[in-house]
């Protein structure tokens, strides 16, 4: 058993096995909250009805969605069709390889880890292209080549703004880049005399474009496409296409926390006397108190299953506390915490920008990509260089 | 296993660049080209390349091939297959497959002993330590102090395209 423990290959491929279990179930209280956020953006409840507040909701799409006829097309070219949901998700939980999650848990610290994450989105736009194309139908192939001119036109916004970081960061390993944060005992978004803010904003509002989500999400724009290039898609081929998406909301949200945002390292890093109150104080705090608050809904519920649902999902949140109260525990899992941290206060910012802005329209997207975007970029590489070596010197 | 990933990856190289002269439809030839060209990305991650395995995926597949589709998807095929066909030139094409194909055999067998495939430190290959010190710094190296000339030449000769592209593309400037 030990032997077994100690082998070189036991965590990656243990990781790999928790990424692919998890990360479905994940994708799915994600769009739970995005739909719960949504709703109290625009004053009503959202999903109610499936367990206490829509808690089991996820669930019971993940469900019908399996149990769903799979229809194809009779003219559709068969082959891509079947094959082009597959690109996607292979292409987007490929890329959770080398996200470092903290400092030991992580698949792979590949050299080149950024570049793979930017090559498999790359590959990623091919599912979504064959997807559109094989349904042999308008709409998906409109939705298709918008798609396909947004994501190409974005990357290279988006490549910008990470070769900006990566200067700062001088490695392209992206647990290489974390430590070079710690090292440094800074967050790259504060580097360069404040500089960094400047590509970071460039990084997010081209991963925005290149996750196709609103306000740029003309490839699936549902008041003049229908649905885009996933129209003729339905049941468990549609959930890979959007188990896709939202694993690819999940890296750009990865990358931007590991690259600007300190990946697993707390605020002020090196600042000792914080260490109390930042790593046990606040995980305690959040998961002790969002399980209480929740505690005080249980009184307005009528079906005692439903209250008796939440009562447990109430104490299972709780005693997600009681770990970081442990030192040897919480020394090995903090860095998981403040990773996932991040990441979510990122995706709740994705939320929050479909929730707000209006889709633009097509020209308008191609402006704000080349006129915009790219001309701010390649300047903020520039003037990146300058700083950087104004600081060194 | 490093022998058996080769002859994988060979067979996709090979595989995808024949089924690309042989398939009708032109988006199937786009894919076995994106196929032979992952087979390429392979070949270089196993040379210890890593860099250029990013690259090769990044550029060809994610920027021209998708390019490509985009420009196939556009184009109404069944017309253009009803117009004049330009591949029936088969005499010269094998006369010059064949002469291509002796330069490299001979070439090959003249400088047999000069071909080295990359190897892997036996110790660290046993560990699992990374290998590797940094392929990226080492082309960085490279790029920049002895091939510099070649390597503005080539970018001159990108930006002549770029111009000339849009040029060609926008009546008024």
């Amino acid at each position: 058993m030990e032997t077994v423990f100690n082998h070189p290959l036991f965590l990656p491929v243990s990781m790999i096995v928790v990424i692919i279990a998890v990360f479905p179930l994940l994708a799915g209280y994600i769009v739970l909250i995005e739909r719960k956020v949504l709703a109290d953006f625009q004053v009503r409840l959202g999903p109610m009805r499936v367990g206490p507040h829509g808690l089991l909701q996820p669930i019971a799409d993940a469900l019908k969605l399996l149990l769903k006829e799979d229809i194809i097309p009779a003219d559709s070219d068969k082959g891509i069709f079947w094959f082009a949901p597959v690109i996607s998700t292979f292409t987007a939980l490929t890329a959770f390889a080398v996200i470092p999650f903290s400092e030991k848990l992580a698949v792979a610290d590949v050299n080149v880890g950024v570049l793979v994450i930017m090559a498999m989105s790359a590959v990623g736009i091919l599912g979504i292209i064959l997807g559109g194309w094989s349904s042999n139908s308008h709409y998906p192939l409109l939705g298709a080549l918008r798609s396909a001119a947004q994501l190409v036109s974005y990357e290279v916004a988006l490549s910008f703004a990470l070769i900006s970081g990566l200067m700062v960061a001088g490695t392209l390993s992206m647990q290489g880049i974390v430590k070079a944060q710690q090292d440094r005992h800074i967050w790259f978004i504060f580097e360069n005399y404040g500089f960094m803010i400047v590509p970071f904003v460039v990084y997010l509002i081209s991963a925005t474009a290149e996750t196709n989500r609103a306000p740029f999400d003309l490839p699936e724009a549902e008041s003049e496409l229908v649905a885009g290039f996933h129209t003729e898609y339905s049941g468990f081929r549609w959930a890979l296409y959007f188990l896709a998406e939202y694993a690819n909301i999940f890296v750009v949200s990865s990358v931007a926390v590991t690259l600007f945002w300190g990946g697993w390292l707390r605020p002020f890093p090196a600042v000792a006397w914080l260490e109390m109150p930042l790593n046990v104080g606040l995980p305690v705090l959040i998961f002790l108190g969002s399980g209480a608050s929740s505690l005080i809904l249980v009184k307005k519920l009528k079906d005692p299953v439903q209250q008796k649902t939440l009562v447990g999902a109430a104490f299972l949140c709780m005693g997600v506390a009681v770990p970081f109260l442990i030192p040897a525990v919480n020394a090995a899992i903090i860095g998981l915490f403040w990773f996932l941290f991040k990441v979510a206060v990122f995706v709740y910012i994705m939320i929050w920008f479909r929730g707000t802005f209006p889709r633009f329209r097509y020209d308008q997207l191609m402006n704000i990509g080349w006129k915009i975007m790219i001309p701010i970029g390649m300047a903020s590489v520039v003037v990146n260089a300058l700083l950087g070596m104004l600081r060194a010197s | 296993m490093e022998t058996f990933s080769f002859y994988a990856f060979a067979v996709l190289v090979l595989g995808g660049a024949i089924l690309t002269i042989t398939r009708r439809s032109a988006v199937h030839s786009a894919i076995s080209l994106i196929v032979s060209l992952v087979g390429v990305a392979g070949l270089y991650l196993l040379q210890q390349a890593e860099f250029l395995f990013a690259v090769q995926i990044v550029l060809y597949i994610g920027g021209i091939m998708v390019l490509f589709l985009f420009v196939i998807m556009l184009v109404n095929l069944d017309e253009a297959a009803k117009e004049r066909q330009f591949n029936g030139q088969w005499l010269i094409a094998l006369i010059c497959a064949t002469v291509v194909g002796l330069q490299v055999a001979w070439f090959m067998t003249k400088g047999a002993g000069a071909l080295k495939l990359a190897q892997v430190p036996v110790a660290a290959a046993q560990t699992g330590a990374p290998v590797s010190p940094g392929n990226v710094e080492a082309i960085a190296d490279v790029l920049f102090s002895e091939y510099l000339l070649p390597f503005e030449v080539a970018s001159v000769l990108l930006l002549v395209a770029v111009v000339g592209s849009v040029v060609m593309a926008k009546k008024r400037i």
